[in-house]
């Protein structure tokens, strides 16, 4: 029972990732009609922001200590981050405890700029043809942008902590009154949450809004609203870019759970698009559901006792699961007739 | 000649004459000159220019034909060469057997994955395709078929290869490398020295060469067949063909079946010239490359996949060769700080940087020539037709003008 329990868990941080690229991907599918591959690439940004932020604010000045010596004789070199001369030790190594929250507010911005140039640069020119050639042109993109990250970063996989205050983890156990413990990590549950809180945000974003009202109209037929005298292009480029900086931000606190490194985007692009099948192509809450959905699935699935029958199920059984309901519902869980029927 | 027409059989003899003469057209510069680097004639690099040559004519057959895209061929090559590994391992050395079961074996996964994947079309189908391939790439990766029936099928990430202790009940004892029927080893090469150049001239090629050839042939029939204007008429207007009262899921699916036997027999050769599987082979990435080599070659095209796969394996071997040295003695003719300049912008470029090149080169192609290098070819020519024209009558052009449907 508990070891369930753990498993639904885990399942959550996975699944809060999946929602948040598949609800960018639905966005960005259901405004503007495009298939973009360089989704998972834009999430991989983002991990690199907090990775940027947090090597600038670890940027030191090198001071020569000459009474003390390292181990190879030379003089000992001490690194005082500029943020400590600036703004005092304690202040300066709490900014620096404190880079990957941080980086969010570096993210967003940065994140809202790459989308928005993306939609405007290149994605625009695109509408017209067919979606063979947004699939390849964004899975091009996606390769550059993954090798430019290579070339700067390396590799390998970029350690990048969590704030010292949640290292550690939650015992549920006590809370469900089980006496065996259900240690669950700090960072992850902060994950969750944050995740909820964007996806709660981006809905009451397009629900409560003009500009939301505005999109969804769009959405469900573009003509008219252009019609009305509406410059829907302009707004549905702005989504593109909201939809970049989900991904991005998303990308940002999954840096402690999982160290970044280039090619990171690629392996959940796949997934994500499955999410996004499953769910229903154009169907925002279907994205969030098969999201989280998928998620549990995948870490249910890891359940000794499930791999003591069917081994390795963990991990095919996203892709037996998308199958099976696209067999029987072609639309997926959520899909509204006439949204991307051909 | 063959049943095919007269266009279609100057492709093809153009086609043979560069296939038997690879090893002195790849080879033009004397070995140990400045230029050898650019060589491409040795063995290693020419089966991989057939043998993707006959996985992008395959891929074509459904993505230039249909016009839907498949994101999941490279599980068809992984399969073909799991099949032609396991012949060894149980038969010999010999790669016919092999072969036919990777053809076989591949038909019938195409068969499956075709039949459920083809009841969408556009993305979703591409997106069927590729979760299908990241299946089979993840069971074949840590061999889970294997793992449940408590034997090895795919050997898990050290990849699939022959041991001594395997049952190889029609071995010889002077068998130890593939061969074909036992006339000839794969990897026997006969070197030809003359002067200062050395040409290679390699079984294995040749065997993947003749094997193109047949399978170049197969596809020109297929395009001018019934079969094939069936296919054209299911790209440009599905709807009209199901309004006319023609189910096309059996074209659509033969396509799809056909195209991952090409698929699978590329993959066996992979492994008849070099007897190893590994899951790598199934990669997205690989699948993605297959697009891209029939994108940039001219998609529909009969000859542009089999440019493309040469033009991406030759500049994934050369560019990935170019390190800082190499082009420092390119720029040491200019002064000092340009020549450090230049080889700092080159740099992201080449040696391990090549994916950049090849991600740049890809957007650039789908943007400004959706046609692929074909279409650039043809672009070219009209250009320097037109100015032959200019040049000479100007009763051409006043046809032109009255007629512009002409052109």
């Amino acid at each position: 029972m508990d070891a369930i329990l753990l498993q639904i868990l885990n399942g959550l941080d996975k699944g809060s990732a999946y929602a948040l690229i598949a609800l960018g991907l639905t966005l960005i599918f259901g405004t503007l009609g495009v298939v973009n591959f360089a989704h998972g690439a834009l999430f991989m940004l983002g991990a690199f922001c907090a990775v940027t932020v947090q090597k600038l604010l670890s940027l030191s000045t090198i001071t020569l200590d000459e009474t003390q010596k390292d181990f190879l004789g030379r003089p000992l070199e001490i690194k005082t981050p500029y943020v400590e001369s600036w703004f005092g030790p304690e202040t300066g190594s709490l900014i620096i405890d404190w880079s990957v929250p941080l980086a969010i507010l570096f993210a967003i911005p940065v994140m809202l700029f790459i989308g928005y140039v993306m939609e405007r640069g290149l994605i625009k020119h695109f509408y017209k043809r067919p979606h063979a050639d947004q699939i390849l042109v964004t899975f091009g993109l996606a390769i550059v942008l993954q090798e430019i990250i290579k070339y700067f970063y390396g590799a390998n996989p970029i350690p990048t902590p969590a704030p010292s205050a949640f290292v550690g983890s939650f015992d549920f156990a006590p809370l469900l009154g089980l006496d065996t413990s259900l240690a669950y990590p700090y960072w992850r549950l902060v994950y969750f949450g944050f995740s909820t809180l964007i996806i709660g945000a981006v809905f009451a974003f397009l629900q409560f809004t003009t500009f939301g009202m505005v999109v969804r109209a769009g959405m469900a037929d573009r003509e008219t609203v252009g019609l009305l005298g509406i410059d829907i292009d302009k707004r549905f480029s702005i989504m593109f870019g909201i939809a970049a900086a989900v991904a991005g931000l998303a990308g940002v606190m999954y840096a402690p759970i999982n160290s970044p490194n280039y090619h990171m985007g690629m392996d959940f692009l796949v997934l994500s698009f499955v999410v996004v099948v499953v769910g229903g192509m154009g169907s925002l809450p279907g994205a969030v559901l098969a999201g989280f959905m998928l998620g549990i699935l995948e870490s249910l699935a890891s359940l000794n006792e499930v791999k003591a029958v069917l081994p390795g199920i963990d991990q095919i059984i996203i892709y037996v699961v998308a199958i099976v309901i696209l067999l029987t519902r072609p639309r997926g869980l959520m899909g509204r007739k006439g949204v991307m029927e051909e | 000649m063959f049943g095919i027409g007269k266009r279609d059989s100057t492709l093809l003899i153009i086609v043979a004459i560069m296939a038997l003469f690879a090893p002195f057209i790849l080879n033009p510069f004397p070995t140990g000159s400045a230029m050898a680097q650019f060589n491409a004639g040795y063995p290693d690099l020419m089966q991989r220019f057939v043998i993707f040559g006959i996985f992008a004519i395959g891929f074509n057959l459904l993505f230039g034909l249909t016009g839907y895209l498949s994101f999941g061929h490279a599980a068809f090559l992984g399969i073909g060469s799991y099949a032609v590994v396991w012949m060894y391992k149980l038969l010999d050395y010999n790669v016919i057997p092999g072969l036919f079961l990777a053809v076989i074996v591949s038909a019938i996964f195409a068969l499956a994955i075709g039949f459920i994947s083809l009841r969408r079309s556009g993305i979703y189908f591409s997106i069927l395709t590729l979760a299908f391939a990241q299946m089979m790439f993840a069971i074949s990766y840590s061999d889970l078929i294997g793992r449940f029936l408590g034997t090895t099928i795919t050997n898990g990430e050290t990849g699939l290869q022959v041991y001594t202790s395997d049952p190889q009940i029609l071995i010889d004892d002077w068998e130890s490398v593939p061969h074909l029927l036992g006339i000839v080893e794969m990897r026997s090469t006969y070197t030809l020295d003359a002067g200062a150049w050395s040409f290679d001239f390699n079984a294995g090629y040749y065997f993947c060469a003749v094997i193109l050839l047949i399978m170049f042939y197969l596809a020109i029939r297929i395009f001018r067949s019934p079969f094939g204007m069936m296919l054209r008429a299911v790209k440009s207007n599905q709807q009209r063909m199901n309004y006319t009262g023609l189910n096309t899921r059996p074209y659509t699916l033969a396509a799809f079946v056909i195209s991952g036997m090409y698929a699978g027999l590329a993959g066996g050769l992979l492994a008849s010239m070099d007897p190893l599987a590994g899951a790598e082979r199934m990669q997205w990435t690989a699948s993605g490359e297959v697009v891209l080599m029939t994108i940039l070659g001219g998609a529909g095209t009969l000859i542009g996949p089999v440019l493309g796969a040469g033009f991406i394996k030759y500049f994934e071997n050369i560019f990935a060769k170019i390190n800082d040295n190499v082009l420092h003695s390119w720029f040491a003719i200019l002064p000092d700080g340009m020549e450090d300049f230049m080889v700092t912008i080159v740099h992201p470029f080449v040696g391990k940087g090549w994916n950049l090149t090849l991600g740049l080169l890809f957007m650039l192609v789908v943007i400004f020539l959706p046609g692929g290098l074909v279409e650039g070819g043809q672009r070219i020519g009209r250009v320097f037709r037109r100015r032959d024209r200019n040049a000479g009558s100007v009763e051409a052009d006043a046809a032109k003008q009255r007629n512009p449907a002409a052109e």
